[in-house]
């Protein structure tokens, strides 16, 4: 039996994501990952506890957000948290086609709530002139709102991708574990906006 | 074995799936709901501080529980190594953000 083969066996195993070795490591490997990607987020929430109320005499929390757009981000996030388990429930089910549609239908979520995102922040510098520079406030929330969007952009990079090189070549036991690797890196990102739009931008409401 | 021919999934199995998927969209309409709240509470102002911002962190750390035990499958047998490093990252986030705390308010 070639290696070929061996990825590509008659029946499917239940889980083709942990059926091969590989499969297991990228498994352990991504949680390791998520571990190391919460202390990252932690400090960056703690940054920006600390540094919130040096506003420079610029706006505070209460008078620059707004709940709607977080509202509409927050439902489009989680919808698509959703749309990627969909995507991973077809796998199992070996649908490939089905797959790749909801995994479709995940990046174009992915990508309106990165539209959300560049309005919201391109609306604080032109309206009221809240950029990275004007104050502590600012940097603390930029860095930590803008690298949660940058992972956005890592992860619809990573999906289109993972996307279009498998395009042809159907689910087998190579290319389960990269999707199933990008749905449990989707859902952490979904996990880290959670407390964003609680301890951002509603705890940010309150005062 | 007529499944062999088509590669397709066992009944049994697929039953076995469409089960968990019916959880999981139970656990996302959960977390639809924990969110209203959240926005409610804070859209409505009918909560003072005090007791809005417990609240809503509680809200967040109950939906991040669905998220993490239905959505990624941490309740699922053979997750303890998984278990082990997100516990262990939780743990040095709550230690990060004790730590920045007080070096700033203490």
């Amino acid at each position: 039996m070639s290696h070929e083969d061996t990825l590509n066996p008659e029946v499917m195993p239940n889980e083709p994501e942990k059926a091969t070795l590989e499969g297991k490591n990228k498994f352990i490997g991504l949680w390791f990952f998520l571990g190391g990607e919460t202390v990252l987020f932690a400090s960056l929430f703690g940054t920006y506890l600390a540094l919130k109320n040096s506003t420079n005499n610029g706006p505070d929390t209460q008078e620059l957000y707004g709940l709607g757009l977080v509202f509409l981000m927050t439902m489009i996030l989680l919808t698509s948290s959703l749309t990627s388990v969909y995507a991973m429930y077809h796998m199992k089910n070996n649908d490939y086609k089905k797959m790749q549609l909801w995994l479709a239908i995940t990046a174009v979520l992915g990508l309106g709530f990165l539209a959300c995102e560049l309005y919201e922040f391109a609306h604080y510098i032109t309206e009221y002139g809240f950029t990275f520079r004007s104050s502590a406030f600012g940097s603390a929330f930029y860095t930590l709102v803008g690298f949660h969007g940058g992972h956005v952009i890592f992860g619809l990079c990573w999906l289109i991708s993972l996307m279009i090189r498998n395009a042809k070549r159907g689910l087998n036991l190579y290319n389960a574990p990269k999707f199933n690797s990008f749905s449990l890196y989707w859902h952490f990102i979904d996990v880290v906006w959670v407390f964003i739009f609680t301890v951002v931008y509603l705890m940010g409401k309150v005062g | 074995m007529p499944d062999l021919v088509n590669n397709k999934v066992n009944s049994y199995q697929k039953q076995k799936n469409k089960n968990e998927m019916k959880k999981q969209v139970i656990s996302f309409a959960l977390m639809i709901f924990f969110t209203l709240i959240a926005f409610i509470i804070v859209g409505t102002g009918s909560m003072e501080k005090m007791f809005a911002v417990p609240v809503l962190f509680i809200l967040a750390v109950v939906q991040v529980g669905f998220q993490f035990y239905y959505f990624m499958h941490l309740k699922d047998k053979d997750h303890e190594m998984p278990a082990v490093m997100i516990y262990g990252g939780v743990w040095a986030a709550l230690l990060t953000i004790a730590g920045l705390g007080v070096i700033t308010w203490w």
